[in-house]
């Protein structure tokens, strides 16, 4: 009994001696770059033996209100600060800088069984909507359409509907857990409907990506080609950023740096992400790097 | 190890008696913390959920039908739909559990031979150590095509699914505490109804189960209270579409998976943050209530068992 | 044969079923587990870090997390537990307080999981200011346990022949003297076991760790209890639904799973083999 309870000290005792030293990176926030920036990260950390890094998820409001509150060094988000956040940053005294690491397809995808392959901004507008509710009314089969989407805080379910909706989902649309989940239930849904970022649909096979116009008429873009959505062609696309505090130095910047090198942009395109273009170049050269 | 113990004190450095009250203290204050915690919970769930309602309106929250907090038009808290969905998921698993429940618990106590019973028992307790989030994921990959294909539908992510999931969930609670209450019955009922020329089966079905109907029903009810309170199985399986369900077939989403999957992103302290404490102060008062009820008919069970 | 016993057959033969299919239920979910889990068990699966975001290498963080994090659920949930029911059987004498201590616990086992994890955000994470850590989700398993720990520990002081503690008291011992080397050294075994068995349901839970410090990916091993953590249930929670690569990571997650399970099966185990070891050495 007695040597029980001393077990259990001990153990105890042991595990909370083994106090490291804390000098590690903190990257936080966004679910849609949290699987980027940790393989990055990993390369990071097999070149550069004793630097830590800790990326951690939550969605991009969970980082931006981490740097905020100085409970980590860089925060991920798949969106811009909002006005209200950056008031915070100011109040708290934090000079947030953003740092564009990557560019994001967002893609629409269907079954591979559904006839249809392209379809219009406004089209996917109006089946998020709720508006139209069967395949048949856009050429389709005759089954009711099944819409799959995200929870309603994260980055990638506000970007699409401010982008393409420009309103609410409907609130039939099922409420994922993950882009994963989306991919899977597409995959075996032949009704359904969904949107997720390019990375996730670049390593999964089953699935049709649907190729998008931005309006009637006009042309249809692919968003798995690199060129069509560099240039802006495909129409729903968005930089991925990073925010950190006053202008990078030390680790955060050698971090920074790795992540935007040659080596880092493969690792970005290897990932499902697109890299930078010559705009974000010059304008990541302003925030110091 | 007893009489090395029994041995005088060196020197006590407090009278005895005073030291013994104090331990008494002790174990006294221990003895509240259930309370404690109890009372702490409540509290700090109405208080979190209150600065929600400067800017809801209780009676839209209570009747409202549309959940969307985070609107692009306009901002809506009801939880209806939530209410709904979860007595629908928890109803389907009832109708599930109960009867097969209330089956097996009969046939353990009074069908099966002592082997038999000494197997079985043990390994129906196994279900009960099967983590929720494990029955979820089978549920997404399992359960949900499987639903899917047997009625057709294009997805398996729905009320249904859910229901099946909590009722093995539910299954272990109504199991053991059915099973009590059955073995609980005088054995003179048994022996009368036998006496008296009744079957076997005549005896558990007609004289048995209704004298230890109410310690089944409390069965019934905790299982259902768990049901209720079941998140990660939910959350994974139905497809949370915050829209009014329609059927079994169509997707639903409950209180405890509405906090699950909002709460992890949502800002702290903010409106949507308070109403989701809202959620939780009603899921526990739901749940409060369920464990009330059937705390009082098992007692009042066991009493007149005595 | 009779109408009787024909209805007595048929009356059976739906009892037996309603076993079968429970039976059978429990058989799918483990024979599925066992079967694809096993596949991927290897020692490099459970002693490794997860490679290449997640798709490839081992779980051995999300382990020692649920390890660690079964540490903090344990010195929270065991004395505090055993104090209680210690109130409840050897100093109450079952007046309205008592009845309110146990009406509170009833209850408390009945509180949702998803109700401890908003609790636990607002007093661990945000009062305390502890942050999301393996303290704070260790204090909140800690306190879901609670119930099922006082319960146990209830039923072992039960079956402490009262004889014992008369004979103490008539010799002159306190109370608590007559507790201490009278009943405690025979309630011990009872006492642990329950509160192995509540921790290993506490092991499987992922509702209340969900916001408490639960972490998607960490490069390295939790250094001390104020850090993040990855814990099995959580990583399966993920595996199963967020990961982007979701079919490359199906066997991890079916690995996680199988990992999980006999985790909580050994827990039982141990939990069964105290209970008998204890009982050994006081016969001696």
């Amino acid at each position: 009994m007695k040597s029980i309870i001393r077990i259990i000290l001990i153990t105890g005792l042991l595990s909370a001696n083994i106090y490291g030293a804390r000098g590690m990176l903190q990257i936080k926030g966004s679910d849609t770059l949290i699987n980027l920036v940790q393989r990055l990260s990993e390369v990071y950390m097999e070149e550069n033996p004793g630097d830590y890094i800790a990326v951690t998820g939550g969605g991009s409001g969970t980082g931006v209100a981490a740097l905020i509150n100085k409970k980590c060094d860089v925060a991920n988000a798949s969106r811009l600060m909002k006005p209200k956040e950056v008031a915070q940053a100011v109040e708290r005294k934090v000079d947030v800088r953003r740092v564009v690491i990557a560019i994001d397809g967002l893609s629409v995808i269907v079954n591979p069984n559904n006839p249809i392959t392209k379809l219009t901004v406004d089209q996917i507008g109006r089946i998020f909507r709720g508006e139209v509710k069967n395949w048949k009314e856009l050429g389709g089969n005759d089954v009711a359409i099944t819409l799959y989407g995200r929870q309603s805080n994260s980055g990638t379910f506000v970007f699409f509907r401010d982008a393409i909706l420009k309103n609410d989902y409907s609130q039939k649309m099922n409420r994922m857990n993950g882009n994963a989940q989306i991919v899977e239930a597409i995959k075996r849904d032949k009704s359904g409907i969904g949107y997720v970022g390019v990375g996730y649909v670049k390593v999964a096979k089953g699935l049709t990506v649907l190729k998008v116009a931005s309006r009637e008429g006009g042309e249809y873009a692919d968003p798995l080609n690199a060129n069509d959505v560099k240039s802006g062609k495909y129409p729903i696309s968005r930089p991925l950023n990073q925010y950190v505090n006053g202008s990078p130095k030390g680790k955060v910047k050698k971090f920074l740096q790795f992540e935007l090198s040659a080596k880092g942009q493969k690792i970005i395109e290897a990932e499902g992400f697109f890299p930078i273009s010559e705009d974000y170049i010059t304008f990541n050269k302003k925030a110091g790097l | 190890m007893i009489n090395r113990n029994l041995q005088p004190l060196k020197k006590p450095w407090i009278n005895s008696s005073t030291k013994d009250k104090i331990i008494h203290g002790f174990f006294f204050f221990n003895g509240l913390i259930s309370v404690f915690v109890l009372v702490g919970i409540f509290a700090l769930l109405v208080y979190t959920s209150i600065p929600a309602f400067k800017e809801i309106n209780l009676t839209s929250f209570l009747t409202g039908t549309n959940w969307n907090p985070t609107s692009y038009v306009k901002e809506e808290y009801g939880i209806v739909p939530m209410l709904v969905s979860t007595f629908m998921v928890t109803i389907g698993a009832l109708c599930i559990a109960i009867p097969l429940g209330i089956g097996t618990a009969a046939y353990l106590s009074d069908v099966a031979g002592n082997r038999t019973r000494e197997i079985a028992k043990p390994v129906v307790e196994i279900l009960a150590g099967i983590p929720s989030v494990v029955i979820g994921f089978l549920g997404i990959i399992l359960v949900g095509p499987f639903l899917a294909k047997i009625f057709g539908t294009s997805n398996g992510l729905n009320a249904l699914n859910g229901s099946v999931l909590l009722a093995v969930m539910a299954l272990p609670t109504i199991i053991s505490i059915s099973e009590d209450a059955l073995n609980s019955v005088p054995k003179n009922y048994d022996q009368a109804s036998l006496a008296l020329g009744a079957s076997k089966w005549q005896t558990v079905y007609k004289v048995k189960i209704p004298a230890a109907l109410s310690g089944i029903i409390a069965a019934c009810m905790l299982g259902m209270g768990r049901a209720i309170g079941e998140t990660m199985t939910v959350l994974m399986a139905t497809g949370c579409a915050p829209a009014m369900p329609e059927s079994f077939l169509g997707p639903v989403r409950t209180l405890t998976s509405s906090i699950a999957i909002e709460l992890g992103e949502v800002a702290y302290n903010t409106t949507h943050y308070y109403a989701l404490f809202a959620l939780g102060l009603v899921l526990f008062i739901i749940t409060f209530f369920i464990n009330m009820v059937s705390d009082i008919i098992l007692h009042r069970f066991e009493k007149v068992n005595r | 044969m009779n109408n009787k016993s024909i209805t007595q057959f048929f009356g059976f033969g739906l009892l037996r079923l309603c076993i079968v299919l429970v039976l059978s239920a429990l058989a799918v979910i483990l024979y599925d587990i066992f079967h694809k889990g096993g596949a991927i068990i290897s020692w490099e699966f459970v002693s490794e870090m997860p490679k290449k975001g997640m798709t490839e290498g081992g779980i051995f963080p999300a382990i020692i997390g649920t390890f660690y994090l079964t540490i903090i659920t344990a010195l929270l949930s065991i004395p505090l537990g055993m104090g209680c029911a210690i109130y409840l059987h050897e100093y109450s004498k079952g007046g309205k307080i008592a009845r309110l201590i146990r009406m509170s616990i009833r209850n408390l086992s009945g509180v949702p999981s998803i109700v401890y994890g908003l609790f636990g955000v607002v007093i661990f994470v945000q009062f305390l200011q502890l942050d999301t850590s393996i303290l704070s989700a260790g204090l909140t398993l800690g306190l879901m346990t609670l119930p099922w720990t006082i319960t146990a520990s209830e039923e072992a002081l039960k079956n402490v022949p009262q004889s014992y503690r008369d004979g103490s008291l008539a010799l002159g011992a306190t109370r608590w003297q007559s507790i201490r080397t009278n009943v405690l050294p025979y309630s011990i075994p009872g006492m642990l076991t329950g509160a192995v068995l509540g921790l290993s349901r506490a092991a499987g839970e992922t509702a209340p760790i969900l916001f408490t410090g639960a972490a998607f990916f960490l490069p390295f091993l939790p250094k001390s209890f104020s850090d993040q953590f990855m814990a099995l249930p959580y990583h399966l929670y993920i595996m199963a639904t967020q990961h982007h690569a979701i079919d490359k990571v199906r066997p991890i997650a079916y690995g996680t799973a199988l990992v999980l399970i006999v985790l909580i099966f050994c827990m039982n185990f141990f939990a069964i083999l105290i209970r008998y070891r204890l009982r050994k050495v006081k016969m001696e």
